[in-house]
Parts: C-alpha cells; structure tokens; sequence
C-alpha cells in the first residue's frame, strides 16, 4: 500500500510518497537522502518524543515539565501520556530526574525537562 | 540609592541570558539582569515541547531543557545579578533605568552600556477587531500554552484556533494530549507561517484539518464562547466571503496571529526604530542609535529560532561590554536595505572595516527556487542559491566587509 507524507526533514517540504516493494521499502518524491531516510523511517516505524508537564508537590512552581527519553511508537503516544498523567511528583526536581522508567511498555524513560524547587525552603 | 552597573540587561528570556554570558566573558566586571518574572529563561519556560537547540548546542533540547542550559551557566558567576519580579518602567538615553520591584521597591540603575532584551508580546483579538460578543474563552495561544504547561489549567475543552503560527499549531497538538477536541484550525492566508514539522507532528497526526483562506468572522455567546462563525476570504483581497459563512460550536477560541516585539522603554531612548521589523534600527555590534545601548532577540525583530536569539545576543552582550569600557569604536555606518522580495535585513546599518559580517532576512512571500544578491552599489559582495524562501523562515548571508564602501542592499528574486 502506497504512503504519502509531507517531509519535515527542512523547509522545502517535499511530497513524498512510500512503498512497500516486495519487502524493500523505496521512497520517492525526494529530492535529497534525508527525505529517503525520513520516509522510511515514518512508513516502517514512525517514532514521536511526548512532551507534557505535571504537578509537583510543594513545589516552588506548580508544574514540572516532563519528555519522554527516547522517542516511542507513534500509536503509543496515548498510553504514554495516560502514563505521564498518572504520575505523582514531589518537590524538589531537578532537569533529567528520572520520574518514570517505563512509560507505558514502551521501554522510554520519561525525564524531568526542568529545575522546580521545594517552595517549603522558600517560606 | 543609585546602583552603578556596567552592563545593565533588560530581560532574563533566552537573549537577556546569552548577552549576560557573552558580556562577562567580554571582560564586563559587573552585569545586572532586571526580570519582571519570578524565575529566569522567559517564555522558553512554557516553550516544554522539543526541537529548541538543534544550530547552537546541536542536540533537541525542550524549551525548559535550553533555557536551564544559560540559567546554570550564570548561576556560577558571582558577577552577574538577577533582580527577579522586577519590572522595568524606564530607560534614559543617557542610560538610567527606572525599575520596581515587591522586594527592593524603586530601583535605579546607572549602566555603562545597556541591552535591551524584552522579546515580543502576541498580537490580541483587538488588533484583529473580530466581531461579536466579548465572552471568556477567547485567549491568544501562549496564554493558554502558560496556562496548560505552567499553572496546570485547561482554558476550555473544545477549540478552534485562528492562526497557524508555530504557537497555534503546538497548542492544537497541546490541548488534544491534554484531551480536549481541536475542531480546526482556520488560516487568513493561503499557506502556513508555521514550520512544516509542526502541521505535520501537531495537526495530521491528531487529524486536526487546517483551513487555509479562511477567518473567524463572528465571536458568540454570552458568559462563554459558545461558537463562532467562519468564513472564507478572496484570496486577493482576504474579504470574507459571507456566503460561505458557516456556525462552529465551540467553547474557546485562541489566537496564534502574529507578534510584537515589546519595544514602549526603547522608544524612551530615542532610539530610531524599522517600521518593518517594529524593532530598533541596529548596527552590526546590535548597538541602537541611542549610543550605548543595544538590542537583542524578538525585541528587534521576531525569529523563530531560539538558536538564532542566543547568537545575536552574543553580539549584542560583547559589544555592550566593550562599549562599557570605551572599546567599541565610533565609526562611519552605512546603511543596509532591503529589495525585490526581501522583506527586511537585520543589521540595518554596518561599520565599514575588516572582519565578516551576518545578514540576517526574511522575505515577504514564498520564493521558489530563490536567488540571492547582496551589492554594494554596482559590485556584487555575494549570491546564493536555495531551493526555497518562505517569509517562515529567518535567512541568513555573510559577508566581507572589506567589500563594503558604501551602501549596501540584499535581494531575493525567483530563479
């Protein structure tokens, strides 16, 4: 079955369209190998980094900004922010403070993208 | 009491930050950072999507991740201050800056050189004048980014978003996560101003429909939205087409339609200002034409690459401290102008004498493929060639400015 993605590899922004080829994948619309690359990977296993943000306990800010390590299966991208939901943070929390070691089966830890201090310090 | 400071920096977002950085390393023995929030890296704090990082530390940071990169590096030096929840009021043209603050009450600061490093404010349902009732529920896009990623609060559960600026489109992908519904996003111009990563990673793959040539006619409801009419508008003249208005229910409407850089303290100073970019008019060094004081970031023109501010307020931060200590020279400029489809250039004026200087501009309207000539009277300093120009993306030119005798003009033109 026959593909098409618009290639967000730089401003040009080709069409491109990606198919199976008795088990090789071939790629055309491209005017570059980034865009071989890209439409590849988005038509074998298309891979998206979740960013969201949560409630810390006591924290000198309400929310802490989270993202997941790596980047997970894009059909998963629902179950890892029902994960990223469901957690519960306590003040204080540093940048890459591991919150989460498996987010929802997808092996991707999710990390704390910023610094939120215990306001208990602060009083 | 007058506080004296060499280098005074107006803003701790990512260009107050970088100019401070930059300004120590310039040997400035004191800087002083005034920032009106109550933590430092300004709005990259909101900013906790990825992508931020990719030109100037070469890996994808999120905003919080970049902006936590500049705020460790100024912890370490005892020589730059913060003044936190400190509101500037103004800025003289010979440099004293009238600031307040909950803490230390009135603050005036005398600086040896000053960086202006406000950034930029989004443009509001007023400055569209859309009509209809005045109901809550009508934000601009990075307020509700602040108020979703930082105060923890939903502004509503089913949207529509004018606009497909890069905020509109993270915000659509942002509140879908967040599990409200996005019915769609309308776009006044026939393309997107927004990077084509973002309407394929935020709106595809939510299934979330982008309509282009089309406007919010109508605001309804009373207390709340309720809905609002759409319409599609003449390409040519961007009318709405009243015939093809038709109802959307929804309870939020927000607005991703362009920004302004905050500039009410540089007009303080005298400073002469680019009706184009609504920023100051700069030299190579980011020096206004108030002596002494420089700017940098999306209070000068707006980028869309964080990477791009921190480069800029390098220059603007070295230069201020060399200013400071009476090392920057005075010299002869001459004058940089746009021409064909360029829209503008900044520097808008340089120095004549050694050394390479960066253009940086962007074009008023797609250019596909674009070629690139930058002439000093008759003689040609510089072409390039690329594929594609959209007014989306900030373009950048170096050139030698021994070359540079006279005044110079940058032009885009298809071919």
């Amino acid at each position: 079955m026959k593909k098409e993605f618009v290639c967000i590899s730089c401003p040009v922004g080709c069409r491109l369209t990606v198919w199976d080829d008795e088990g090789e994948v071939k790629v055309s619309g491209n005017t570059c190998r980034r865009g071989q690359i890209y439409g590849v990977q988005e038509f074998t296993a298309p891979m998206r980094t979740v960013t969201s943000s949560v409630p810390v306990e006591h924290g000198r800010q309400a929310m802490c900004s989270v993202k997941t390590a790596q980047p997970v299966p894009k059909e998963r991208v629902q179950d890892v922010l029902r994960a990223i939901r469901a957690l519960h943070v306590k003040a204080p929390v540093a940048v890459g403070d591991v919150l989460l070691e498996d987010a929802a089966g997808t092996g991707a830890q999710v990390v704390a993208t910023r610094r939120v201090e215990d306001r208990r310090k602060y009083s | 009491m007058v506080r004296n400071v060499e280098v005074a920096i107006i803003g701790g977002g990512p260009a107050g930050l970088a100019a401070a950085l930059a300004a120590h390393k310039a040997g400035a023995k004191n800087v002083l950072i005034l920032e009106r929030d109550s933590f430092p890296g300004g709005i990259l704090q909101q900013c906790i999507h990825n992508g931020f990082g990719l030109h100037y530390f070469g890996q994808e940071l999120t905003g919080p991740e970049y902006a936590q990169r500049f705020i460790d590096e100024v912890e370490k030096i005892d020589s730059i201050e913060i003044l936190l929840d400190t509101m500037a009021l103004e800025v003289t043209p010979d440099r004293r800056i009238t600031a307040v603050s909950p803490e230390h009450g009135l603050v005036q600061v005398q600086a040896g050189a000053v960086v202006l490093a406000m950034g930029c404010r989004e443009r509001t349902r007023g400055a569209l004048n859309i009509p209809g009732t005045r109901p809550a529920g009508v934000y601009t896009a990075g307020c509700a980014q602040r108020l979703v990623n930082m105060e923890g609060m939903m502004p509503g559960r089913r949207v529509v978003i004018l606009g497909s600026g890069d905020i509109g489109l993270i915000m659509a992908r942002r509140m879908v996560w967040e599990g409200a519904k996005v019915e769609m996003v309308c776009e006044l111009m026939p393309y997107s101003s927004g990077l084509n990563r973002n309407i394929v990673q935020c709106l595809e793959d939510n299934g979330i429909p982008l309509h282009f040539n089309t406007t919010v006619v109508e605001v309804h409801g009373r207390e709340r939205v309720e809905g609002v009419t759409i319409a599609q508008v003449d390409p040519a003249t961007r009318k709405p087409k009243m015939e093809t208005a038709r109802y959307v229910e929804c309870d939020t409407l927000l607005l991703s339609v362009g920004l302004i850089p905050e500039n009410e303290l540089t007009q303080g100073t005298g400073a002469a200002m680019d009706r184009v970019t609504s920023g100051a008019v700069v030299d190579a060094a980011r020096q206004t034409t108030a002596e002494g004081i420089f700017a940098c970031g999306n209070v000068l023109h707006v980028h869309d690459l964080v990477d791009n501010v921190s480069a800029e307020a390098q220059i603007a931060g070295q230069s201020a401290a060399k200013y400071a200590q009476g090392r920057l020279d005075k010299a002869e400029t001459v004058d940089v102008t746009p021409c064909g489809a360029v829209r503008y250039v900044v520097p808008q004026r340089l120095v004549k004498g050694e050394g390479e200087a960066a253009l940086y501009f962007r074009v008023g309207s797609a250019v596909k493929p674009a070629r690139l000539t930058v002439k000093c009277g008759d003689a040609v300093l510089k072409t390039l060639k690329k594929p594609v120009m959209t007014p989306g993306e900030m373009e950048k030119v170096v050139i030698d400015l021994a070359k540079v005798d006279g005044d110079v003009t940058v032009c885009a033109e298809e071919g």
